[in-house]
């Protein structure tokens, strides 16, 4: 219970009673360490007459807005905006940004996001002069840097892929997804019949039945079978005429590889339907296996999770989409070609295409990273990493599963899921486990998915965790395992270490507070 | 791989302990036939001087040696450094989706105040905390004004981005839904007896944009009258939100949407940018996109949360408002730092060096014999340019003075074969911008060789 008392106390308040501590919270206010300390927003800290900017002097004429405007249209300024000095700025991100726990914090082994280390080079290579700064309209004459980048980045995804061909528009995995399924739709719609169901499994990411809906499809849902996979006599069963093809998700979300995913496929493709695949975990699979092998006719790819791109605190990410010859003429415009000359040009020439799916070519930005990831790795890179992202999740699976219970009980891919069953008889579940697990300095699991497994606990290292850290993620998984055993109140109200403690999530949404106003 | 941070006897370690003798034996479960054999054929592996020379190669095939009079969509202003110093501290560049609220109040508070920014801009009572862009945040537009009317038309104008009624038409394509346009009268502005014309009872949204593609303002109250009279709603997209430092948000809208890649995130060849979303309270439960929420925790401290998850894919799966996951949360960052940084005054004053820029830049090129600008009614920082024959040869002329002169609308708009769309921001200098005028006099003065000989 060393463990406890060392948490039980907020940093700067070592060991006080409860009293003493309010007594010197009403003492000394705001005179705290920040990540304690109650960071006004950017609104409360402003005061009139302040700016963060100075603007060079205007070299032309002024203009008296008003009048160019008309009273109609001329705003005087924006009521309740901020007026801080640069400094202030700098202090309030800054503090803020302690509040926040990051990949370079330390081990983030939420399962399905791929958390793993973004390379520094990568922010470099994307702030470039010229990379940063081109206008997607640029001539494309003198934009050929920005061209070449798109066009091998697509190079290198198709041979990682197998696939044929790539568009990089796609904005983020699900907008991949969509774009994947109308391409199925566009494809089928051209033999004759788009047909009207997509079957996607049970275990199945929530946004690919969000995705096949807007392509105007129903979705079926499948069941899995006792090994976590598709169930072939299921899948006959549901593949009927009116099946435009199936969503797999390969790895699927418990971190297991269809193993009759040929079948699968030829299954599908002897009914008239295509298969799409949903690429997010092909983080087990670069270099070491390729989706095109698999009969797959579509995936996208999570640049933000495979290829080291940040995640932003949730954005931007970039979801291209790969596809065989046979779905080509239907990706979104424009694509990009190279000439004979060696020249990169957009072509706008694409009459079967499904439209665009994005303004512009994507998120160029997002693309760069990855291609310094990929040149960074080359193929024995890709090949190492995707070897150590699964060894640590086999890794963590084979230290755990004594004292978390393992629905599928078999060696996992790039991750692992528990289910709390055995917690939840003490009446803690996997979320409580996650803000337990805050306590102890990790970032938690995913938590409660894939659906199909009791309160799951969803855990993927990366290839970023050393062994050492995962020794001390064990450690502290075990730990609390204990606590459960011994306290469960205790763990019922983690996190005790946090700024703030749980969030009353439920008056958040039943009265929304979306934005400041002045009191 | 400097990436990877296992020693090979860490591996070995890691491997006996799963009980497992070879690596392949973890991959077992992959049939051999579907296992790559041999390499994958890439680049690499490079180490960080050759990828940096890798990329700055490509970066000097560019045009950051041109004044570029380019917008249409995607706005070059000044980038404050203190914003990457911001962006570049791994607890926020390198966090996820603030699913653990705890551990991810920086990124919440960050945007709760994001989205209270985008309010006070656009005069709306809410705003999401952003969408993948500005093209995909009109086209959820869209998609919530079928959802709140359950109507299935859409009156949409032709001088919304071109790329925007792209993108809208290959979303709605496969639900039913009928997309008209209306054109543009003399002024420039959406042409309000078509769009009389085109209202019909089951129209769900007009959808116009302000400044719209041609650089003009809208005046969205005669527009907003038309659309209520027949309870369809008006979506405004805004595309240089610059300008609401100096023009009043169309109040009269019921959705406005856009891009706000001009606060503070770089051009970057069209991404990644952010779109946003705002609208009025009532419509709140149609909105798409992630929210945050300001509430308490057990010991009454006031924290931030993601709320209204149960309108998401993740809880409603096919039945969700959108199939939208992230936001852009580091792009809404940036506009969050860079709105903070310009504060009141200095958004005031940016607007208005854009519009005193664009105003000299137009009056200069007017002063060329045969350039006009046709489009009657205000402006912001763009504006449309009329020019005495095909606009391609005079762009060939200027970029050999190694000036992009803006975008040639034949591009978009076949009948504006001879017309320039012209975008002057603060970034151009007035000596750029006299020099523009003076290659244009030059050239129509026959004072320049044919461009093609030029090279």
């Amino acid at each position: 219970m060393d463990d406890r008392r060392r948490h039980s106390a907020l940093p700067g308040e070592p060991g006080q009673a409860p009293s003493v501590a309010k007594d010197m919270e009403n003492r000394i206010r705001q005179a705290r360490p920040h990540v304690t300390r109650n960071e006004d927003l950017i609104f409360e800290v402003s005061s009139p007459g302040k700016s963060g900017v100075e603007l060079p002097p205007l070299d032309v004429p002024t203009v008296c807005a008003e009048e160019l405007l008309g009273k109609g249209l001329h705003r005087a300024d924006v009521e309740g905006f901020p007026e801080v000095s640069e400094l202030e700025v700098i202090r309030h991100f800054t503090r803020l940004s302690t509040w926040n726990y990051g990949v370079d914090t330390g081990l983030y082994p939420l399962g399905s996001c791929t958390m793993k280390y973004n390379p520094r080079i990568n922010e470099v290579v994307a702030s470039l002069e010229g990379l940063a700064t081109d206008h997607p309209y640029t001539p494309e004459s003198l934009t050929q840097g920005c061209l070449r980048i798109l066009h091998e980045a697509a190079r290198c995804l198709a041979e990682i892929t197998g696939m044929d061909a790539v568009s990089l528009q796609p904005a983020a995995g699900a907008q991949g997804e969509l774009t994947g399924i109308l391409l199925i739709r566009a494809c089928l719609a051209d033999r004759g019949n788009p047909r009207k169901h997509i079957l996607v499994p049970d275990s199945a990411h929530g946004t690919n039945p969000a995705s096949a809906t807007i392509s105007g499809y129903e979705v079926r849902n499948i069941k899995s079978n006792a090994r976590g996979c598709v169930d072939l006599a299921e899948l006959d069963r549901a593949l009927t005429e009116d099946v435009a093809g199936l969503m797999l998700t390969n790895p699927n979300t418990l971190g297991i590889f269809e193993t009759q995913i040929r079948e699968i496929s030829s299954l599908v493709h002897a009914r008239g339907g295509l298969v799409y695949m949903d690429g997010a975990n092909m983080n087990a699979l670069v270099g070491v296996a390729r989706p095109a092998d698999f009969g797959v006719d579509v995936l996208h790819l999570n640049l933000h999770k495979t290829f080291s791109t940040p995640h932003g605190g949730g954005g931007p990410g970039s979801g291209p989409v790969a596809v065989k010859r046979g779905l080509e003429p239907y990706l979104p415009v424009p694509t990009i070609e190279q000439s004979t000359d060696g020249s990169y040009r957009l072509d706008y020439d694409r009459p079967k295409s499904i439209g665009r799916v994005r303004a512009f070519y994507g998120n160029f930005g997002v693309v760069v990273r990855a291609l310094a990831y990929i040149l960074a790795n080359g193929p024995e890179g890709l090949r190492q990493t995707t070897e150590d992202a699964v060894l640590n999740a086999n890794y963590v699976m084979s230290r755990l599963q004594d004292v978390y219970e393992l629905p599928y009980d078999q060696a996992c891919m790039h991750e692992c899921v528990f289910s709390d069953r055995r917690q939840a008889a003490r009446g803690v579940r996997t979320m409580d486990i996650a803000k337990r697990l805050i306590d102890y300095g990790f970032h938690p699991y995913t938590t409660a998915f894939p659906l199909i497994v009791s309160g799951a606990l969803m855990i993927e290292p990366t290839e970023s965790a050393s062994q050492a850290e995962l020794d001390n993620f064990i450690e502290a998984m075990r730990s609390i395992a204990a606590e459960i055993e011994e306290d469960p109140p205790f763990v019922l109200k983690a996190p005790h270490t946090t700024r703030i403690s749980r969030l009353d999530e439920a008056t958040a949404a039943r009265k929304p507070l979306l934005r400041w106003k002045p009191e | 791989m400097r990436y990877l941070p296992n020693s090979p006897a860490e591996r070995a370690a890691m491997l006996e302990a799963t009980g497992h003798q070879a690596i392949e034996e973890l991959f077992a479960q992959i049939p051999e036939e579907l296992r790559l054999r041999g390499r994958l054929n890439l680049p690499g592996p490079l180490s960080e001087p050759e990828i940096l020379a890798f990329f700055r190669q490509a970066a000097s095939e560019s045009s950051r040696e041109y004044v570029s009079l380019l917008g249409a969509g995607a706005y070059a202003h000044y980038r404050p450094v203190s914003i990457d110093a911001l962006l570049s501290r791994g607890e926020f560049f390198t966090a996820y989706t603030p699913y653990q609220a705890e551990i991810a109040q920086g990124t919440l508070q960050a945007m709760f105040e994001f989205q209270t920014l985008m309010t006070q801009l656009t005069g709306q009572e809410v705003a999401n905390a952003s969408l993948y862009d500005g093209s995909t945040a009109a086209t959820e537009a869209v998609l919530m004004a079928l959802r709140i009317t359950r109507r299935e038309r859409v009156v949409v104008a032709r001088t919304l981005h071109p790329e925007y009624r792209e993108v809208l038409r290959t979303y709605v394509r496969h639900q039913g839904v009928e997309v008209k346009e209306i054109g543009y009268a003399a002024s420039g502005r959406v042409n309000l007896d078509q769009l009389q014309a085109a209202l019909e009872r089951e129209t769900a949204a007009v959808v116009i944009q302000s400044p719209n593609f041609f650089g003009t303002l809208e005046d969205a109250a005669p527009i907003a009258e038309i659309a209520h009279r027949s309870n369809s709603l008006l979506i405004v997209a805004i595309t240089e939100p610059l300008s609401l430092g100096i023009v009043r948000p169309p109040a009269e809208a019921d959705i406005v949407c856009g891009e706000a890649q001009s606060f503070g995130v770089p051009v970057a060849f069209g991404g990644p940018y952010l779109g946003f979303l705002a609208t009025r309270e009532k419509f709140l439960r149609q909105m798409p996109g992630r929210l945050v929420g300001q509430t308490r925790d057990s010991k009454g401290r006031r924290g931030f949360v993601l709320t209204l998850a149960t309108r998401e894919q993740h809880i409603r799966r096919e039945k969700a408002t959108s199939n939208i996951c992230t936001n852009q949360s580091l792009c809404a960052l940036a506009a969050t730092i860079y709105l903070s940084l310009l504060g009141k005054r200095g958004l005031k004053a940016l607007a208005e060096h854009n519009l005193a820029k664009a105003h000299y830049a137009a009056q200069q090129l007017c002063t060329v014999p045969g350039m006009a600008t046709p489009f009657g009614a205000p402006y912001f920082n763009e504006f449309v340019v009329q020019v005495p024959a095909e606009g391609e040869e005079l762009l060939a002329a200027l970029r050999a003075e190694k000036v992009i002169g803006g975008l040639n609308l034949r591009k978009f708009y076949p009948e504006l074969a001879n017309h320039l769309l012209v975008c002057v921001t603060e970034t151009v200098s007035k000596a750029a911008i006299d020099r523009t005028a003076e290659v244009c006099r030059r050239y129509y003065s026959g004072g320049l060789p044919f461009p093609a000989c030029r090279g």
